[in-house]
């Protein structure tokens, strides 16, 4: 029974945080944006203490039942053990904690928090990986299947379904993401909760909390006869039926043990034993923000082809339109709400839900070594437009705070740079100004490119004062494949 | 809002599962590079297509027995370019159409070196070298827009090269294409200045050219000047837009074609009808002027009625029809295979119901791809085609407060994106407006982008 309560709810809660990362539309973020915001560690760094306390208290009433219900990646792990137990039955068996690795990898991850590394406490939190794998490797697929639908409804001359971009996002995000499902599937087929229990610096710290927890699940050596079920079933790891003890740092309450014994020997109960105190975990810290890009971002882009105004002899046709380049920003630009570079790189998690929900095509991982996998913003596929601030309401880390609408119209993450020799109206001599046009804060004014005639063609001025750098310009200046005007982050971000 | 959307979504998966949807994927095919299910002029009630019944018009001038539809070799279907890039035309499909209606007594085909991204004549010249040349009328025209043709070695390299493509020693007519583009500067530059008229009227008097005519989109002032020149050049035809609603209500600067078809008449010049269908627009219409239509004439098709105003006129040489598609082309037999004119009460019930379809913003773009390719990439037509069906179906909202708001952003905005990949659409049109001066309806395309563009906005702020 109460395992069944168990996967019940973590099979909800599982699948309602995928859709999280899923959903394209934004419609599943106003109802169950909270479930990303519940999680340990964006909890932690989003000071959110509230959370923090309460998951905590629940580990001290129930032992670790974050790891079973809550925690994707958790439930994530015994979705492929599930298929593990199917191809053998019976597979697990006690072995002692390896607490050298299990405190060494908290230590390292503590470290990197407070160092600034985000990149690589990245690599360890487990919501980050689950986020990382969902948006890289389950959302592609989400997404074919929902554009399979749209050609369909196209056909059927419905607007139920629309066609939505696919595109890996970053390379090296791609890999990691593909690297940690591999990791991460076979450890879990092999052997249960490996990951949760020797690497998971959240499952260190929970499972500290849990040793002195009210209830767990306790063995009365009386009952029992040695038959190991319990053993043989625990994907923990945990239970050593030859001196009837579990191992409740590692046990995750899923209460398989109980049902595996037919004896009931296994009761999910109190039981008082011994005490000690608990330790605080640190977090915070001064950031260094230095950008090492270790790949190119521009490695994706195609050769160039000119497509200048080629003289129109014939009727109809397209002119092929290459594809833009990515320009050399010297500071990346991040979402409005992230306040600054700092605050930003300081409570990422990772997590790639602010990229999956991107309606844009803006919000990508980065590829600088210190803030790998952390997203940040680029002009060629789409601008941050001014109706939208998803990112900022689905952040559960603090990291992108939430804002409104008419809070982003005067939210200064950058500003506009003018790059004369791509200007259009000076290299092809035909008159534009559609970055002018579209500036959404009207911070291009049009001035006549030779000072001393008015009538001379126009070319962009820029008032910086007012430039919110939302890459409207950016993305619509006609110059390829590098445009003419293109956006500088800002280190803090200004309101005007 | 999102929450309904949601369901709606469920509620398609439901019908989905339950396998209630069938859905018949229609075969890609496109007009000239565009996706062209605008037209669907079939006739309703099946009926047989007489072979023999075409009704023929005879041209005084040197006794041309020409079939009253003529084919428009503008709109010939496209297939994607094997070898990668962009388009061509469809020749297989070209063939049967053109064996078709020769052998439902079509016999006049019109074609130009711009049309069909340049394709045209020479696919044109492919189907009809396969019959003998007295069984039809090639019409072809000299198509110097782009400035490096202005010159008379470009015109005369333009013109000979028609000979070669439609495989033929003799161009029955012959056509200085789209006057008034430009006004008369650009009519003075392209065949005055260069000498291309004298040369042209040589050419008549060689046998080359039986007839020699111009095509017509522009101003009063423009067409009156070119045709005073019929003294002199004398004019053996004339090719002009001619449709029930232009008939009174020409939009923009273009001349309506009641006064363009008087001024033929009174100087005895055989008129050839253009646009009779105002590319699909008169075809496609909204949903009561449809059951008004087809109220009247239950058996005949929208298109038809089109098709017997432009007809209907004595003078009126040929109508051309730009038939990308077998039942198009069905249709238009029907309608002719014989004319049945109009009576006095169906000229009014026409006018009357141009000045309805006049009650609908709609662009007047027929689709003739003139302005493309766009040097910066945009989609010219799909924009305003889309827009146009918008306003058709009565998805372009004037207000947050419509009843059908939701579903009209919803249509309107899903549709763009599915009919114009996002960096065609308006929002890239940087406004140099070198697309203008080819737009026969005289449409002020930049400013038309930008307004289509302010209205996406509108629609995606939600701030209607």
């Amino acid at each position: 029974m109460l395992r069944k309560i168990r996967l019940t709810f973590a099979l909800i809660f599982f699948f309602l945080i995928l859709l999280l990362f899923l959903d394209f539309t934004g419609t599943v973020h106003a109802w169950m944006g909270w479930l990303a915001k519940i999680q340990f560690m964006p909890a932690v760094l989003a000071l959110n203490l509230v959370v923090v306390a309460i998951l905590l208290a629940l580990t001290l009433i129930f032992g670790r039942l974050y790891c079973s219900v809550i925690c994707p990646l958790g439930v994530f792990q015994d979705i492929a053990a599930w298929f593990g137990k199917k191809a053998r039955k019976n597979r697990y068996s006690y072995s002692p904690a390896i607490s050298w690795l299990r405190y060494g990898i908290l230590g390292i991850f503590i470290v990197a928090l407070v160092a600034g590394a985000g990149s690589l406490a990245a690599l360890l939190e487990p919501y980050s990986s689950f986020g990382r794998i969902a948006s890289n490797l389950f959302s592609p697929v989400y997404s074919a299947i929902n554009n399979f639908l749209a050609f369909l409804a196209e056909r059927a001359d419905s607007y139920a379904f629309y066609k939505t971009d696919i595109w890996i996002k970053s390379i090296p995000t791609f890999a990691i993401a593909v690297a940690t499902f591999t990791i991460i599937v076979v450890l879990a087929w092999r052997n249960g909760r490996t990951y949760c229990n020797t690497i998971c610096p959240v499952g260190t710290i929970l499972g500290f909390f849990a040793r002195f927890s009210w209830f767990k699940p306790v063995m009365e050596s009386s009952r029992c006869v040695n038959c190991k079920a319990c053993e043989k079933n625990c994907k923990a790891s945990a239970i050593d039926v030859a001196t009837h003890t579990i191992d409740y740092s590692r046990c995750v309450a899923c209460m398989d043990c109980i049902q595996k014994c037919n004896k009931g020997a296994i009761s999910y109960t109190h039981k008082t034993k011994e005490k000690e105190k608990p330790a605080a975990d640190g977090k915070s810290g001064d950031i260094n923000r230095n950008r090492r890009s270790f790949l190119t971002a521009t490695a994706l882009l195609a050769t160039t082809a000119t497509v200048t105004a080629q003289e129109k002899k014939v009727d109809g046709g397209l002119a092929i339109i290459e594809k833009k380049k990515i320009p050399e920003r010297s500071t990346p630009i991040v979402p409005p709400g992230a306040l600054g570079l700092g605050n930003f790189t300081q409570h990422c998690t990772a997590c790639q839900l602010c990229v999956s929900v991107c309606p844009n095509g803006v919000l990508r991982p980065s590829a600088g070594l210190m803030t790998l996998m952390q997203p940040e913003m680029s002009y060629e596929r789409g601008y941050c437009r001014p109706e939208c601030v998803k990112c900022s309401e689905v952040c559960p880390a603090g990291a992108i705070r939430p804002i409104t609408v008419a809070e982003k119209s005067s939210i200064q993450i950058g500003h506009a740079v003018w790059v004369k020799e791509n200007c259009i109206p000076l290299t092809d001599g035909e008159n534009c100004g559609n970055c002018a046009r579209h500036c959404p804060a009207g911070a291009i004014a049009m001035i006549p490119s030779d000072p001393s005639d008015n009538n001379s063609i126009r070319i962009p001025a820029i008032n910086v004062e007012k430039c919110i750098g939302c890459g409207t310009c950016e993305n619509l200046c006609p110059a390829r494949p590098l445009s003419a005007i293109y956006v500088e982050g800002h280190e803090i971000h200004r309101t005007i | 809002m999102k929450k309904s959307n949601y369901i709606s979504r469920r509620n398609f998966l439901k019908r989905l599962g339950a396998g209630a949807t069938t859905i018949t994927a229609a075969a890609a095919v496109s007009a000239c590079g565009s996706k062209s299910d605008k037209i669907s002029a079939s006739a309703s009630t099946k009926r047989e297509i007489p072979l023999d019944k075409m009704t023929y018009r005879t041209n005084h001038n040197n006794s041309d027995r020409v079939s009253i539809l003529g084919y428009g070799c503008m709109r010939w279907p496209m297939i994607p370019n094997p070898s990668g890039h962009g388009e061509i035309v469809n020749q297989e499909s070209v063939n049967r159409l053109i064996d078709f209606a020769l052998e439902h007594g079509v016999n006049y085909f019109d074609t130009s070196p711009a049309y069909c991204q340049g394709y045209s004549e020479g696919a044109t010249g492919e189907a009809l070298s396969r019959y003998p040349r007295e069984k039809y009328f090639i019409a072809t025209k000299l198509s110097n827009f782009a400035p490096s043709t202005w010159s008379r070695e470009g015109s005369i390299k333009m013109y000979h090269n028609s000979f070669k493509e439609l495989r033929v020693d003799v161009i029955d007519y012959y056509l200085l294409h789209s006057i008034g583009n430009g006004g008369i500067e650009t009519f003075n530059r392209r065949y005055v200045e260069n000498g291309m008229i004298d040369y042209l009227m040589k050419e008549r008097e060689a046998g080359r050219i039986r007839n020699l005519g111009f095509s017509f989109h522009g101003t009063k002032e423009v067409f009156d000047q070119v045709l005073a020149m019929h003294e002199q050049v004398h004019w053996d035809f004339v090719q002009i837009q001619l449709n029930y609603v232009d008939w009174r209500h020409a939009s923009g600067a273009n001349v309506n074609a009641d006064y363009l078809y008087a001024e033929l008449t009174k100087r005895n010049i055989p008129a050839i009808v253009m646009e009779p269908l105002l590319g699909g627009r008169l075809s496609n219409v909204p949903e009561h002027i449809m059951m008004r239509l087809k109220q009247q004439r239950p058996d005949e098709s929208v298109a038809s009625w089109a098709f017997r105003f432009a007809g209907s006129h004595e003078n009126v040489l040929t109508v051309l029809s730009g038939m990308t598609y077998m039942e198009h082309l069905q249709d238009n037999l029907l309608t002719y295979s014989p004319l049945v004119p109009l009576n006095e009460q169906d000229y009014i019930f026409l006018e009357e119901t141009a000045q309805l379809m006049l009650q609908y913003p709609t662009i007047p773009c027929n689709d003739c791809k003139y302005c493309m390719p766009c040097p910066y990439g945009i989609d010219i037509p799909g924009v305003l085609l889309h827009y146009n069906k918008c306003v058709n179906e009565g998805n372009v909202s004037r207000s947050s407060q419509d009843e059908n708001y939701r579903k009209a952003r919803r249509a309107f905005l899903i549709g763009y994106d599915r009919s114009v990949p996002r960096l065609r659409q308006a929002d890239h049109c940087i406004g140099c407006a070198q697309c203008n001066e080819h737009c026969p309806q005289s449409i002020d395309i930049p400013a038309e982008m930008q307004r289509i563009n302010n209205f996406v906005e509108q629609l995606k702020q939600q701030t209607l």
